[in-house]
């Protein structure tokens, strides 16, 4: 089979698995909406507005977010030429949350998009502070890079809960940020729509972000300002957690385990790898949240909690995997 | 006479920078004294016997603390060779958090799990012990361990024990939450005086038990190679000083909570201080150092601020920061 046969059905496939899930997500609910119905266009008018108010703009989020926040992490790992680098990894979730906590103190009035600048501003604050520090860190051992971040997120986070502590404002946080789907309406997700744009731009310097990814002077000697690359890489990325974190909250390791996934079985070029990430991303998002949704149905747990324990089984399972080939080449 | 001269040299180089390492040690200690000294007695009001009792207990948690924390932090930067890691990476802190928040969630903050000092300490301590004793397993079944991959995995699964906590967190009836809440923070102050004797008792078995071994510890600085030729057994001897640092980590959260970036501050604080990198002043000398600190910053914080914030948040964002510094900092070197 021709490559570009593969990767056309490869692309099908997981068009196919996205559009399943989406009817599923927007049929699966506690107000009976069959799909029957809804093609006869026999809705009632209060199952036309269960659709229209919380139904589609759930679907819509996950998808955006899942799509958004993978193509982040590939970016990331692309950059500073690591796979176990993401949002999550690298501080800039953290970053985010403590822009959120900033915004609630000092700006209680402040709308969503504000909130969201000041959130944005600090989540590339953080990303910036990372990939600095990865440049001058001289051992560049592969599983190292990821524990600096860790690290370095949980700094960000002290400061974050001895701030909210001092507010009492702990458990409105832990509320707010963890990741769930159940408390998206209309009006309340649109900030997700940032995604959009972004993911254009992403696509736009795809190859360049594939030539930065062989390092500085080899990116320069090709001609590419290495600079300017990196610092549109983080704009993206730190926009993209900013907004996710802000509607969605925190979806750990999915701009770990997705972009791996696919270069798992595609290889590192990141143009030709951006859509399926894209795909898959939204894909692993909606399954995690229909999951969460249908396993103790009428009642529903939250995205976060379902892809934090799929997530980091994945990437357990990725790094014992690695751990072993490493062992024998050895 | 060139002789004299030559031993003179000698003498300088050896005994001169050890005297003065004395002197700082010796400053250390002081410091801690008196912060320690100053914390039980200043501000009493009322009953000076009953006061005095209260703050004793608190000032052992906080020699406990500092003794553990430090140690398991030296041990295991000389294990990992590497000094800006902290034993509390592999999700001990998550796991104690998550557990926390699961009594109070399934069992209620009625339940003795919960109010009784000892069955709680114990309960904390058995499973911290078994989950760090599943992963210290995993280092060391294949013969090629990378101690860096077996870290990642425990920050994977604090990271995951979190996920679990912020959910459970987050449908906590708000009450119940702030009970939980005063057990997420490490706090010297709710220690029990069972739980106190228990985890001195541990403590004490623990460092018994890594005594022999640290002797080696200066030549296991050198790397795996050098130590192997200079005779060390050496799977034997780090498999033993693993297993102390797992236990000195366990106990401490058990006892007083999660303080990630103790450890951390204390080490670098008396390598910058003592800049000697033998075992012998840097195990005591960490030790007095963390001591000093946490004495310090309870009498700053209780006695003279009188801050809202536990001690051991200011502890973990003064230790973090310097942890960035320390990236940095050994980066540009």
């Amino acid at each position: 089979m021709s490559l570009d046969k593969r990767n056309a059905l490869q692309l099908a496939a997981l068009a196919a698995t996205l559009l399943a899930l989406s009817l599923a997500s927007l049929f699966v609910g506690v107000a009976d909406i069959s799909p029957v119905d809804a093609l006869l266009f026999r809705l009632t008018p209060i199952q036309k507005q269960i659709l229209a108010i919380t139904r589609v703009p759930r679907l819509l989020s996950a998808v955006m977010a899942g799509a958004a926040l993978s193509i982040a992490g590939l970016i990331m790992q692309q950059l500073t030429r690591n796979k176990f680098v993401s949002p999550t990894t690298a501080g800039t979730m953290d970053a985010a949350r403590l822009g959120v906590l900033v915004a609630l103190i000092a700006f209680p009035g402040a709308t969503l998009l504000q909130k969201t600048a000041i959130a944005f501003a600090f989540a590339l604050a953080g990303t910036f502070a990372f990939v600095r520090i990865v440049e001058r860190i001289k051992f560049k051992n592969a599983t190292f890079i990821p524990l600096v971040g860790l690290m370095f997120g949980n700094i960000v986070s002290a400061v974050t809960t001895s701030v909210a502590y001092r507010y009492d404002l702990l458990q409105s946080l832990v509320t707010w940020l963890h990741g769930d789907f159940s408390m998206i309406l209309r009006g309340r997700y649109e900030m997700l729509y940032v995604g959009v744009p972004l993911i254009l731009v992403a696509y736009v310097y795809a190859d360049r972000f594939t030539i930065a990814g062989m390092g500085d002077s080899f990116a320069t000697n090709l001609g590419l300002n290495y600079r300017h690359v990196v610092n549109v890489g983080l704009v993206i990325v730190a926009a993209v957690s900013a907004a996710v974190v802000l509607t969605v909250g925190s979806l750990p390791f999915l701009g770990l385990v997705v972009p791996n996934i696919v270069t798992l079985y595609r290889g590192d070029n990141v143009k030709y790898n951006i859509l399926h990430v894209a795909l898959l991303g939204a894909v692993f998002v909606l399954a995690c949240d229909t999951l969460g949704r249908v396993i103790i149905y009428p009642y529903e747990v939250s995205v976060g909690l379902t892809m934090g324990i799929l997530g980091s089984g994945l990437f357990l399972l990725m790094l014992l995997r690695r751990n072993a080939r490493g062992a024998q080449a050895a | 006479m060139s002789g004299l001269v030559s031993r003179a040299l000698v003498k300088e180089a050896v005994v001169g920078p050890r005297a003065g390492v004395r002197a700082r040690l010796a400053a250390v200690a002081l410091a801690a004294l008196i912060f320690l000294a100053l914390y039980l007695v200043l501000n009493i009001r009322g009953d000076w016997q009953f006061a005095v009792t209260r703050r004793l207990l608190v000032v052992g948690a906080v020699v406990l603390a500092a003794a553990a924390t430090g140690g398991a932090t030296v041990i295991f930067q000389t294990l990992t060779h590497n000094h800006i890691l902290t034993p509390s990476v592999i999700g001990l802190d998550s796991l104690y958090v998550l557990m926390q928040t699961l009594v109070v969630f399934a069992l209620g903050a009625a339940s003795p799990a919960w109010t009784d000092a000892t069955v709680h300490f114990l309960l904390s301590t058995a499973l911290l012990v078994l989950f760090a004793g599943l992963l210290y397993q995993r280092l060391f079944r294949s013969e090629r361990h990378n101690v860096y991959v077996v870290l990642l995995i425990g920050l994977i699964a604090g990271t995951f024990f979190q996920s679990v906590a912020s959910f459970l967190q987050m449908i906590l009836d708000p009450n119940e939450f702030l009970i939980t809440q005063s057990r997420l923070f490490a706090t010297f102050n709710n220690v029990r005086a069972p739980a106190l004797a228990l985890a001195a008792g541990a403590l004490a078995l623990a460092a018994l038990y890594a005594a022999p071994y640290c002797k080696y510890l200066d030549v296991l600085g050198l790397g795996r190679e050098h130590a192997i030729n200079l005779g060390v057994d050496y799977n034997r001897v780090v498999r033993r000083l693993w297993l102390a640092v797992i236990l000195l980590t366990a106990v401490t959260t058990a006892l007083v909570g999660p303080i990630t970036f103790l450890g951390l501050l204390a080490v670098s604080l008396a390598r910058q201080l003592l800049r000697d990198y033998r075992h012998a002043t840097l195990l005591p000398g960490t030790f007095l150092v963390g001591t000093a600190l946490l004495g310090g910053g309870l009498l700053l914080v209780e006695r003279l601020l009188v801050f809202a914030v536990p001690v051991s948040v200011i502890v973990n964002l003064a230790g973090g920061v310097y942890f960035l510094y320390l990236v940095l900092k050994e980066s540009q070197a």
